[in-house]
């Protein structure tokens, strides 16, 4: 399926490499404080500040976390070595990170979008995080800087890198994949992924073809700093390459920097330095190698995950997959879920839920009570607008639906009574009976509005017309 | 440091004065002509005392990163004391505002 | 030799049972370092007032009654890649000079919980890459057997300072053979630990899978004690072995009945002067005659390991070295933005063998190079473990010279290829891991000390050392 925003005859490939800080109370390598927004330089040692001498020993949390974010994304858990990626830059201590390479923890997973498609996960590897630089004078833009300077608080936090398959094809996509991993994530708690804050950082990689040929071109978006940004970049690239492209150039192979002011992505490297990383097995540290125990015991422990949650819903109370998706967004799928299984019909909890209730307001409701009232409701004790006003004092006071109904004198009419109402409202306005079984249907408004009135709005508007109807027809001449 | 035969097999030939330039550049080292020609020269004379290995059979063999075969070393998740920021601030070629000043950078990292 | 030449042993004896002083110890050696320090240059950095509080300390130690360690007393000298916090440690490098870690490594704290006295910081060839200290941004230093020679290296700083009775101890590190061959080379014993089993925790890497910290001394017993001091596991060091550290000493003087030697065939023979080869055979027939059972052994493949070796552990230092950019700390040589500046500092700060070094090691991990080069390189080393523990399924130790020849003369091995062959005998036990002692073993035909060295498997130092002192034992 092709974006709409694309000319014809092209589709656009994304795919998407995820850095998330992983939520361990120290860094990878040493025991400084994992915490964001110290004063700078205070939360550093000579490992992570890569002083001469100093050697890094792994923190058995990230490693945990690091398995838990591979299984949750359905990936293999790995024996795996630690490597040097080498390159100098002032915000790396060392002047090389220690990452993974040929041998990462996990590989081969893959991540389901609320729609239900399946985005491949090539490898999800930990790696160390690098210090922070601050440029100085000029714009404000690194190539127009005075000077920089560097805080390295942030160098050794704990990331795992997730490399995308380029599996996706439209920028929606590529927002529902983070908006889902950020989901998981969440879930599993290893991270508190804000984009806005950098402890989830997204990379696009973007390329264009005619379909059915091979992979095109691609180029490396950088500087995603939100869902929103990220759509916007996606398609802005995708355009620049299609534009390219049939203006006879090449696409060059280069990582590009989005600019959100003015909606472009810019190349920024001023060298053409071809990156050779002299990637080799990092010797002051060992291999790690879990054991089937492990890997099973956080198996065991994994909470549900969003996709789990949505097919819970669909698949035991048979609600419809986008409504699904919404409800565990809210997180409220747990009491849809309690609600339906205690008798509640599915299709008014959905309804409720959405229009009725605020997250908030659903945290405490205890879902028998709930359920209680949802069932009063379809059974015809209460109308829709009643069930409505229970549903918000319930939320108010925790207390009990057919109390709170009881109180506000919400008994149902009976067929009688409804009767009499009929009865009532005919003789009130003799003269619109007359258009009405003539044929006016807009008249019954007349009706249910005299009906409203005189019962203070607790008539079953429903019901009522039906009665009116049937009245018509019994007259029916 | 060139191979009578004329048979040197790739990536084992002598290393040339270009490729001399490259790696010190990549290493951040820079080097005049004249180092260049020297260092050229005695490079290739270590690299071309290497190539004994060269007829060794090592296609089987697993290398060997660690002499003694250690695995899943880690420690716990536990906050140890930072280091004082003046005592390593005072080291700094550089400092401002207790960050470590370095001249314009030019270009985002990798 | 000077007065200085009693044993740690004995020194650590004396002042634990108050029958000396650690103050009057240090004043002693310190006497012995002003009278010929201006002509060997071992230090870089001599530390007089720091060790004369530490020497109080433990004066006071002992006064109160209090235990003052199993060093109490006996000065001791740290090769200047030993980070010593708040002394400069430089690395006999320019790049270094005055940086002042802010921590100590491992075993400069387990020696201070031990009661020694740090007399100082010794002379090495830059960042311990070489085998003479000609390599040292602040001058060599001398042998003491011969000034016109050199001492070795790259601890040669080191090896001087127990030579000349400096210190009765020293630290040194040794990756190719820096601990092995300037001990030999100046008649002193060296030991070059197991990997792993002295943390490196503090040492300023050169190549870290082949790195080991170890004792230099006057007796194989006193190299004992400090390593017992030194040895054994650390939390800081994800490659140290999780052992305590070993006893070293109790056997030490059990004799070599029984035991099985055999002398190293493939490092007999051309490349080894002859008059080295015969102190080698000399100290084989020592041992038999104290009833070892001396055989000869193979080691195939320790031919190759120099160039194993010279694309190992240059590719390791050229990631290690790269931390220097001039950002940090050290040395900074400005420009108008960053790669400059890294470019001038370090093209500045460092000597000519480090870059040698570094260019090698960078064009041996680079891309198209890595599997020709170190990734051939590590198989040769597996090809090098197994015929180790080959050859020690028929032998206890290996025997062979630490050093092709007796101490050189400064400049007589300037063509680096010519240089690198003096690890020749050292290097397959680094590529290895396994233990190995430099033990003096007589003179050559110029009257300089010539070293034998032991070898043994991973974690046997005590038989290891058990044979050196029965070597030393028969001098």
């Amino acid at each position: 399926m092709s974006d709409a925003t694309l000319p014809d005859g092209w589709e656009m490939v994304v795919g998407l490499e995820v850095h998330c800080e992983l939520s361990t109370a120290t860094k990878l390598f040493c025991g400084c404080a994992n915490r964001f927004g110290g004063e700078p330089n205070t939360q550093v040692c000579p490992v992570c500040l890569g002083l001469p001498g100093s050697l890094p020993v792994l923190n058995d949390a990230a490693v945990t976390f690091a398995m838990r974010l591979g299984r949750a994304l359905h990936c293999e858990v790995r024996p795996s070595v630690f490597a040097r990626k080498n390159y100098f830059y002032p915000d790396m201590p060392k002047d090389y990170q220690v990452s993974q390479f040929d041998q990462p923890t996990n590989v081969e997973g893959w991540l389901e979008l609320p729609d239900g498609m399946r985005c491949g996960i090539e490898r999800a590897h930990i790696e160390e995080d690098t210090g922070k630089s601050t440029h100085v004078g000029g714009g404000g833009r690194i190539h127009e800087a005075g000077y920089s300077l560097v805080d390295y608080n942030r160098a050794g936090v704990p990331l795992v890198e997730i490399v995308g398959k380029p599996d996706l094809s439209t920028s929606e996509q590529a927002r529902q994949y983070v908006a889902e991993l950020r989901a998981i994530i969440l879930a599993i708690d290893v991270s508190d992924a804000k984009m806005e804050e950098g402890s989830m950082r997204v990379d696009a990689n973007v390329s264009v073809r005619h379909p059915g040929e091979e992979l095109g071109t691609r180029c490396e978006i950088k500087n995603l700093n939100s869902l929103r940004s990220l759509g916007r970049a996606i398609d802005y690239e995708a355009r620049r390459q299609i534009d390219l492209i049939d203006a006879g150039d090449r696409v060059i192979q280069q990582t590009r920097h989005w600019d959100e002011a003015d909606g472009r992505t810019h190349t920024l490297r001023s060298k053409e330095e071809a990156d050779d990383y002299r990637y080799f097995a990092e010797p002051d540290l060992v291999p790690l190698d879990p054991s089937a125990e492990v890997v099973a015991a956080i198996d065991a422990a994994m909470p549900p995950l969003p996709a789990d949650r949505r097919a819970a819903l669909v698949q035991t109370a048979g609600v419809a997959g986008p409504i699904a998706a919404i409800a565990v967004e809210r997180d409220l799928d747990g009491l849809a879920l309690a609600a339906i299984g205690a008798g509640a019909s599915a299709d008014r909890v959905m309804t409720h839920i959405e229009h009725n209730l605020s997250d908030d307001a659903a945290r405490d409701l205890d879902p028998e009570r709930f359920a209680a009232l949802v069932t009063m409701e379809t059974g015809g004790e209460l109308t829709a607008t009643q069930a409505k006003q229970v549903l918000a004092e319930m939320v108010e006071t925790g207390g009990d639906p057919s109390e709170i109904a009881a109180a506000r004198g919400f008994e149902a009419m009976d067929t009688g009574a409804i009767e009499s109402l009929v009865d009532e409202a005919i003789a009130a306005d003799p003269a619109a009976w007359e258009k009405f079984v003539g044929g006016d249907d807009k008249v019954a408004g007349a009706f249910v509005g005299y009906a409203m009135k005189a019962t203070k709005g607790q008539a079953d508007g429903k019901a009522f017309t039906a009665l009116l109807r049937e009245r018509r027809a019994a007259t029916g001449s | 440091m060139s191979d009578p035969s004329g048979t040197t097999p790739p990536g084992t030939a002598p290393i040339t004065r270009d490729e001399v330039a490259h790696v010190a550049n990549l290493a951040r080292l820079q080097l005049t002509d004249t180092e260049l020609d020297q260092f050229t020269g005695q490079l290739a004379a270590v690299l071309d005392h290497a190539r004994d290995v060269e007829g060794l059979d090592v296609a089987d063999v697993p290398p060997t990163a660690h002499p003694f075969e250690l695995v899943n070393v880690t420690r716990p998740d536990e906050v140890r004391p930072s280091v004082d920021r003046d005592e390593v601030m005072a080291q700094a070629p550089v400092a401002e505002d207790g960050q470590f000043r370095v001249p314009p950078v030019l270009g985002e990292a990798p | 030799m000077t007065a200085t030449t009693t044993t740690a042993s004995a020194i650590a004896a004396a002042v634990r049972s108050g029958s000396r002083s650690a103050r009057e110890v240090l004043e002693e050696h310190l006497a012995a370092i002003e009278a010929r320090e201006p002509e060997l240059h071992a230090f870089n950095l001599v530390t007089g007032d720091a060790a004369r509080a530490s020497a109080d300390r433990v004066d006071a130690a002992v006064a109160a009654g209090e235990d003052p360690g199993p060093l109490a007393g006996v000065p001791v000298a740290l090769k200047d890649n030993l980070c010593t916090r708040g002394v400069a440690t430089t690395c006999s490098s320019r790049i270094l000079e005055g940086w002042l870690p802010p921590y100590d490594a491992t075993v400069v704290q387990r020696l201070a919980g031990a009661g020694a006295v740090i007399v100082g910081k010794t002379n090495l060839d830059e960042f311990a890459m070489g085998s003479s200290t000609e390599n040292s941004a602040f001058g060599p230093s001398r042998n003491p057997h011969d000034t016109s020679r050199v001492p070795g290296g790259s601890s040669g700083g080191s090896a001087v300072a127990v030579a000349a009775g400096f210190a009765p101890l020293a630290l040194g590190s040794d990756t190719g053979g820096s601990i092995r061959q300037p001990a030999a080379l100046c008649g002193v014993v060296g030991v070059k630990p197991t990997y792993g089993a002295v943390s490196r925790y503090g040492l300023i890497a050169f190549a870290s899978s082949l790195d080991q910290i170890g004792p230099f001394a006057n007796t194989v017993e006193d190299a004992a004690l400090l390593l017992e001091v030194i040895a054994g596991h650390d939390p800081m060091d994800s490659t140290s072995i999780p052992r305590p550290a070993p006893d070293l000493r109790a056997g030490l003087h059990r004799g070599v009945e029984g035991l099985r030697v055999g002398v190293v065939r493939e490092l007999t023979g051309d490349g080894i002067a002859p008059d080295v080869a015969a102190r080698v055979t000399a100290a084989a027939d020592a041992l038999s005659a104290a009833g070892a059972k001396v055989t000869e052994a193979s080691v195939p493949a320790a031919i190759y390991g120099l160039s194993a070796y010279y694309l190992i552990a240059p590719a390791e230092a050229s990631s290690n070295l790269a931390r220097y950019d001039g950002v940090r700390y050290g040395m900074r040589v400005d420009a108008p933005n960053t790669p400059d500046m890294n470019l001038a500092t370090r093209t500045a700060g460092f000597g000519d063998e480090v870059k040698r070094r570094i260019m090698l090691g960078t064009y041996a991990l680079s891309a198209g190079y890595y599997d020709a080069y170190y990734g051939k390189a590590q198989k040769v080393r597996t090809l090098i473990i197994r015929d180790f523990a080959a050859a020690y399924a028929d032998v206890d130790v290996l025997l062979s010279p630490t050093s092709p020849t007796t101490a050189f003369a400064f400049g007589a091995k300037s063509d680096p290829l010519t240089m690198y062959l003096n690890d020749v005998c050292t290097i397959p036990s680094n590529l290895s891991g396994d233990p190995a002692v430099s033990v003096p073993y007589g003179v050559g035909d110029d009257g300089l000390p010539v070293g034998v060295q032991i070898m043994a498997p991973a974690l046997g130092e005590d038989t290891m050392l058990r044979v050196a002192a029965a070597l030393e034992a028969t001098r």
